[in-house]
């Protein structure tokens, strides 16, 4: 009877070994063996539907990703709802994503308010709503709301950085200031006074603000120009940058001029302002922008070009959202391949706050996404570029963290 | 009532009852913003199906109504359901000195005037000067109210119960105040104004009264909206809110009261299958679904029902 004993030995070993080698897969809802369900909020109608593209680019990528074999041996399904900008709606959406479609997390959901929205029930819920599209500093809070993340770089890092280059090319300036009242103007001012520390005081001499339902930012100009400002920090909305652009341009005001990243594309700000009134803008990039011709020949554009023609070739080329939502979708490829066969809820958060120098080809060589369990801020570092009166042009070192 | 109505009433009360029992959490919080836009799409019914003035500016006092119950429970602690009143007295008001200067106005006038009303509002929350109580762009996020009494229901059933209390509660002064002289009066004002005049109606009362009472039911709709969402921006209450009202009463049956109920179960679940059909064009279906609703039901989905349930008696007593 002896040596029958080995083979039930072995069964034996076999079955204790087995369950210790199942256990390392763990799933959430919304995950399983075949599937990850990754849910979406877009604004697919309304107002603000130019930013629907991202939706769909990313629903093209991770098709993309699909083919080839998914994540893991995973599949994604990406399931995105529209919500027109409207934070009801939102709201509407993330529950019917949470508890009717039962995905595992939330990805890029655009829009401050939108995101506001749902910022608590997401906490509440425990479910990651990750790399949220928007610019605002408060997604950065991984104290108070572990479940939440962003990813482009905020205004406040924009802001510093403006103030960093500041200090060192014209120690001696004279900053005027105009912003948009509300929370995304104050996050970039408040980004700058932090950057410019103890000399804040001294170097701000005139700041202006503006209301959105302002109709122009006309004598907001003509003061900062009265006040003998030398720099101009301007902080606006496409519309707006436009305004101030032109309306310096004609009062004769010449000041080192900075635009925020919000206002710089070449189709809604520039040249509406008149491209040789934009000659010498600052302001600062951190993806590779497709229409640059810098890049005309580069690798990763290429490579983003075959994927917009194959997987979404009603997309724009030209649109730099499409590059955007590459860029932000290989982040959440990244961050689900190095959870591995732990797809739980809380692995994918931790995974989300563990990147370590990761890099996408698509951003600007050099910047690279870091995260940790209390740094919820992905993007850190930006390039500045100046406006040649055809189009941006990188120059300096890649700054930030 | 007949009695047949009476037992209708009933088994869609115990429906109604039932529902959040039988259907997920998510659902029941569907059902819940049903019930808020009944309200609202009442609200505006009474203005403009039954005193026919037309409003393209509702979303305003809803907005107003969501903000009173978002800065009471944020600024001051007050309980959720104490806004209510605060909400539907500070629209009545609201809704009535609006209503005086409007009643010069007759017909595509009005319906500017409250357009401009509708518009404005959305900025006029993002005002620096008020920004202290509305948070700005930023908007204020509320708590979602838990089951009193230790009650064994989750917060979104509590909640669907508490809008259906209220709902029931609206629904029946309004059946009360239309049936009324009241409501004749409004109703003669709709069909000529002179004639209710030489009866001794006084239209202007009779006309900002309807604005006032109207802004209440849409600004109470908006109070429990905002519990319901537990966030308030100005985003939220754009002029669409308006349009999608007014879509709501034509859809749902012009001067009726069941057709609240129907406009309000059109307005939160078309959008939603459009969205399914089609990502692309989720309001070009929206739109294939209006223009369909308009024309199969002239009389709004209240109308076709009391026009099938009149053949259907009809039929049965010729055999």
């Amino acid at each position: 009877m002896r040596f029958r004993l080995v083979p039930i030995a072995a069964a034996v070993a076999a079955v204790l070994t087995v369950p210790t080698a199942f256990a390392q897969k763990k799933y959430d809802t919304g995950a399983s063996d075949t599937e990850i369900r990754v849910g979406n909020t877009n604004p697919y109608s309304g107002p603000a539907s130019a930013y629907g593209t991202i939706g769909k680019a990313i629903g093209a990528y991770f098709k993309m990703v699909n083919e080839q074999g998914g994540i893991n041996g995973r599949k994604v399904t990406w399931v995105s709802y529209d919500d027109g900008y409207s934070p009801p709606k939102t709201v509407e959406m993330a529950r019917k994503l949470v508890e009717q479609d039962q995905v595992l997390m939330l990805f890029q959901t655009l829009g401050t308010p939108c995101n506001t929205a749902i910022h608590k029930y997401m906490n509440m819920q425990k479910v990651p709503q990750s790399f949220v599209a928007t610019g605002a500093t408060k997604w950065n809070d991984a104290r108070n709301f572990p479940w939440t993340i962003g990813w482009q770089p905020n205004y406040q890092t924009e802001g510093r950085i403006y103030a960093q280059y500041i200090l060192k090319h014209k120690p001696n300036a004279k900053i005027g200031i105009l912003y948009q009242n509300d929370d995304y103007g104050k996050d970039y001012v408040k980004g700058m006074v932090d950057g410019l520390g103890d000399k804040a005081k001294t170097m701000i001499i005139k700041e202006v603000s503006y209301e959105v339902s302002d109709p122009t930012v006309d004598s907001q100009i003509v003061q900062l120009q009265a006040s003998g400002a030398d720099v101009f920090f301007n902080v606006t909305t496409p519309k707006f940058a436009a305004q101030a652009i032109r309306k310096a341009y004609d009062i004769g005001w010449k000041p080192m001029h900075f635009l925020n990243n919000v206002s710089v594309s070449l189709a809604t700000v520039l040249k509406p302002a008149g491209v040789e009134k934009s000659v010498g803008l600052i302001s600062t990039a951190y993806l590779k922008d497709p229409t640059d011709k810098t890049w005309a020949n580069d690798a990763a554009v290429k490579k983003w070009e075959a994927f917009m023609k194959k997987y979404y070739p009603e997309g724009s080329l030209e649109d730099p959202s499409n590059m955007y939502a590459y860029t932000v979708a290989s982040t959440l490829h990244q961050v689900l391949k190095q959870a591995g066969d732990n797809l739980t809820r809380d692995n994918v958060m931790k995974q989300a706050a563990n990147l370590k120098d990761f890099a996408v080809d698509t951003l600007i060589p050099g910047i690279k996404i870091n995260t940790s369990s209390g740094d919820y801020a992905p993007i850190e570092s930006v390039q500045l570029m100046k406006f040649n009166g055809t189009q941006w042009e990188l120059f300096g070192d890649v700054m930030g963290k | 009532m007949t009695r047949r109505q009476i037992i209708v009433l009933a088994l869609v009360l115990i429906a109604a009852a039932a529902l959040p029992f039988f259907v997920t959490n998510y659902r029941t919080f569907q059902f819940t913003l049903v019930l808020v836009y009944a309200i609202a799409l009442l609200g505006l019914n009474m203005l403009t199906g039954y005193n026919g003035q037309i409003s393209l500016g509702h979303g305003a006092f809803y907005a107003i109504g969501a903000y009173c119950t978002a800065i009471l429970m944020d600024k001051y602690g007050v309980p959720y359901w104490a806004t209510l009143p605060v909400a539907g007295a500070i629209c009545l008001l609201v809704g009535f000195l609006f209503g005086l200067p409007a009643l010069r106005l007759e017909g595509l006038y009005l319906a500017l005037a409250t357009f401009a009303l509708g518009v404005s509002l959305p900025q006029l929350l993002k005002y620096k000067h008020f920004e202290h109580w509305t948070g700005g762009v930023q908007g204020i996020v509320i708590p979602k109210p838990e089951a009193p009494f230790g009650l064994p229901l989750k917060p979104d059933q509590w909640l669907y119960f508490f809008t259906l209390a209220v709902t029931l509660v609206m629904f029946a002064l309004a059946w009360n105040l239309l049936r009324g002289r009241v409501g004749r009066a409004m109703m003669a004002i709709r069909d000529n104004h002179i004639a209710a005049e030489a009866m001794g109606v006084n239209n202007a009362i009779y006309k900002s009264l309807t604005f006032g009472v109207s802004a209440m039911y849409t600004g109470i709709a908006g109070s429990l909206g905002a519990i319901a969402i537990q966030f308030v921006a100005p985003d939220s209450f754009n002029i669409f809110l308006s349009i999608v009202l007014l879509v709501g009463i034509v859809i749902g049956g012009l001067a009726s009261i069941s057709g609240a109920i129907y406009g309000a179960l059109f307005i939160q679940f078309i959008p939603n299958i459009a969205d399914e059909i089609s990502k692309a064009a989720p309001w070009a279906i929206f739109g294939l679904f209006l223009i369909g609703f308009v024309y199969l039901m002239p009389m709004g989905i209240a109308g076709a029902i009391r026009m099938a349930l009149a053949r259907l008696m009809q039929k049965r007593q010729n055999t």
